[in-house]
């Protein structure tokens, strides 16, 4: 087990490079002078340009720039905006924004999504089972800027249930709304891997074992079926949550939250290439992060499964 | 053994007679069929047999004869749909059991009636420890705090005689060998004290040498706990040495029910005869092995008149026309086949 943890951790090394690598290239790769319109109506002065040019190596290769630029960052230097402002201080304002509304989007997706794939799965072709396939189709279909107006419009301005956006405060309860806008497809997936997942265990010898036993119902799906059918939900789960914090761009546009999201698409516009690649690397690192806990939850899950 | 059970086999769907008998378990005329997109088979065609404190009903018969359906049924564990029970009884201490309610019948199970599967491997939960999943019965149905299920479970698997049984508590079914984990299914199976226990060829996945075991280790228990035993297998090899009676099934019916004795002596239908011809022998060694020619019947079209007629060598022109029901022949014996006087007085 450590020596796996350890061999795992060593494999994030050149992903975590190689990932980073692309978005640094093709982030400053983009095309166009990165000092237009940075000052203004007029020209930025020589002086200035120098600086800038000096301080982020533009005369150099792209991998001379990257090299200085991860030398910065593992001392914990993400660097400075044109503005000069800190970009970790950027990073470090919106990113709990976002990491709480993915983890509301995440909570919404498994209870929502598990339960509802669990009831389908269990009574296939059944009502339920019907009205969950052809929900979790709307969503699928829906995209998640049409899923965030209509309900924003609905009930945030026609019947008036919920702010229109979300406060500075980011209160859990105004979270609701735009965690399931975050997760709305994601939900409908879960919904449909948990139920296939449970109809294909439902008839599994060791579920005819447990009926066989006498125990009760509950405790048949509860405990036998369902601690079977959860890994592939959870390997979902888990990839998820670092799809959900990159992904969260549209639906903080929509309900006016200060996240990541928002501040990549600032600067993206604004070509402001370091914050953007500052960003990046930090939703890298979380996916990355988050693909290892899966992988070690799988064996908590299924005994079945050894590191070696 | 006079206390053969032989019942006119009645009309499809009139149900069993529902009288009391004293029997610890009996399937009375029992129907089931399973409907599928391709059409209905029907599966059991009214099989009776019983069996009672302290004996061994062995159930022998090939793959899709409905022996392990009718186990099924009787646990209620048979899949529905698309299995249907159509008829008959599955009474227990003389009161049906079809006609319960769920929560009357899962109390049965494991306490009254317990069974063991084939495959022991699939038949336990992969994700939970041996010892869980033994110590869970004591815990979920007697109540038991953690500490002394554990200690309980341990000492099932100690009655199924696991080596080192504290110490192979916390492991997972993969951990086991083939023999071991079917030990482990045994003790699980017996773990409520059940007062009849459902073996549906509990040895067929293990080696030859591991099945003689797990059958002596099963007689030895079920001679001990004085539990009704019935053995579904098609290996009449295995039969021989634990089985009291024996009951014989073809497309869904008992064919021959005897004791093994008379049964192995002098069978009393062609289709047993068949069966015991095609044991491989010593005496016989180099000749080519006897078969029974052709295949079972299909089961959404079972021929009419004897579901046999098809692959008898004695079938004459009544086979066609009338099912033979299951009738006694002598004194402690029945059979299901025209011409079964014949068959055991002969020399």
């Amino acid at each position: 087990m450590g020596r796996y943890l350890l061999r795992r951790l060593l494999q994030l090394v050149p992903v975590f490079i190689g990932t980073t690598f692309l978005i640094y290239w093709l982030v400053w790769a983009v095309p166009g002078d990165p000092f237009a319109g940075k000052c203004g109506e007029r020209r930025c002065p020589d002086q200035y340009i120098a600086f800038m040019t000096e301080k982020y190596h533009l005369d150099q290769n792209v991998f001379v720039q990257y090299g200085n630029y991860m030398k910065n960052l593992l001392q914990g230097d993400f660097g400075q905006t044109f503005q000069q402002r800190e970009i970790s201080d950027i990073i470090l304002t919106s990113y709990p924004n976002t990491l709480k509304l993915a983890l509301v989007a995440l909570a919404i997706e498994a209870i929502i999504g598990l339960s509802a794939g669990v009831l389908s799965g269990l009574r296939r072709n059944g009502f339920l089972d019907n009205l969950v396939l052809v929900s979790t189709l709307f969503l699928i279909a829906l995209p998640v800027f049409v899923v965030g107006f209509v309900l924003q419009w609905l009930l945030g301005v026609q019947w008036g249930i919920i702010k229109p956006t979300v406060s500075s405060e980011m209160r859990w309860s105004e979270l609701i709304v735009p965690g399931f806008v975050l997760g709305s497809a994601s939900v409908a997936y879960i919904a449909r891997v948990a139920r296939t997942s449970i109809a294909e265990n439902r008839r599994a010898d060791y579920v005819r074992t447990a009926i066989a036993k006498g125990l009760p119902m509950r405790r048949v799906v509860g405990v036998h079926l369902l601690r079977n059918s959860l890994i592939p939900v959870v390997t979902l789960l888990g990839t998820d949550l670092g799809a959900l914090m990159g992904g969260a761009i549209v639906t903080e546009g929509i309900f006016g939250i200060n996240g990541i999201g928002r501040q990549v698409f600032r600067a993206i516009i604004t070509k402001e290439s370091a914050t953007v690649v500052g960003i990046v690397v930090v939703l890298v690192l979380v996916y990355l992060v988050m693909n290892l806990l899966v992988d070690l939850l799988y064996a908590a899950l299924d005994p079945r499964i050894r590191y070696e | 053994m006079s206390d053969i059970l032989v019942s006119e086999q009645s009309a499809p769907g009139s149900g069993g007679s529902g009288r009391p008998s004293g029997r610890l378990l009996e399937v009375d005329d029992l129907r089931v069929e399973f409907r599928t997109r391709d059409g209905v088979a029907k599966v059991i065609n009214g099989v009776t047999y019983h069996v009672d404190a302290g004996e061994t009903l062995a159930v022998l018969g090939e793959s899709g004869s409905g022996k392990s359906v009718t186990a099924q049924t009787i646990m209620g564990i048979l899949d529905t749909p698309p299995g249907f029970v159509t008829g008959g009884q599955v009474r227990f201490h003389g009161k049906d059991m079809l006609g319960m309610s769920e929560e009357e019948r899962r109390r049965i199970r494991g306490e009254g009636i317990a069974m063991i599967f084939q495959d022991a491997l699939s038949a336990l939960n992969p994700v939970f420890t041996v010892g869980f999943q033994i110590a869970e019965q004591f815990r979920v149905r007697r109540g038991m705090g953690r500490a002394e299920a554990k200690k309980r479970a341990i000492d099932m698997l100690d009655q199924v005689k696991i080596p080192n049984a504290k110490g192979r508590f916390n492991n997972y079914p993969h951990q086991f060998s083939g023999g071991m984990r079917q030990r482990a299914m045994i003790a699980m199976s017996l773990a409520l004290d059940p007062e009849v226990l459902i073996a549906d060829e509990p040895t067929t996945a293990l080696d030859v040498t591991v099945q003689a075991q797990i059958m002596d280790l099963l007689a030895e228990l079920q001679r001990e706990r004085q539990m009704g035993m019935i053995l579904i297998t098609h290996d009449l090899g295995v039969v021989a040495d634990v089985a009291d009676r024996i009951a014989v099934m073809y497309a869904g019916r008992i064919v021959e029910e005897a004791n093994v004795y008379d049964l192995y002596a002098k069978p009393a239908h062609p289709y047993t005869m068949g069966l015991i011809d095609s044991i491989p022998r010593m005496d016989e060694k180099g000749q080519q092995l006897r078969t029974i020619k052709g295949l079972p019947p299909n089961l959404m079209n079972i021929p009419p008149g004897c579901p046999f007629n098809p692959r008898c060598p004695m079938a004459q022109p009544v086979c066609r026309e009338k099912v033979p029901p299951l009738l006694q022949v002598g004194t402690a014996r029945a059979s299901a086949c025209h011409f079964a006087e014949e068959l055991v007085n002969r020399v």
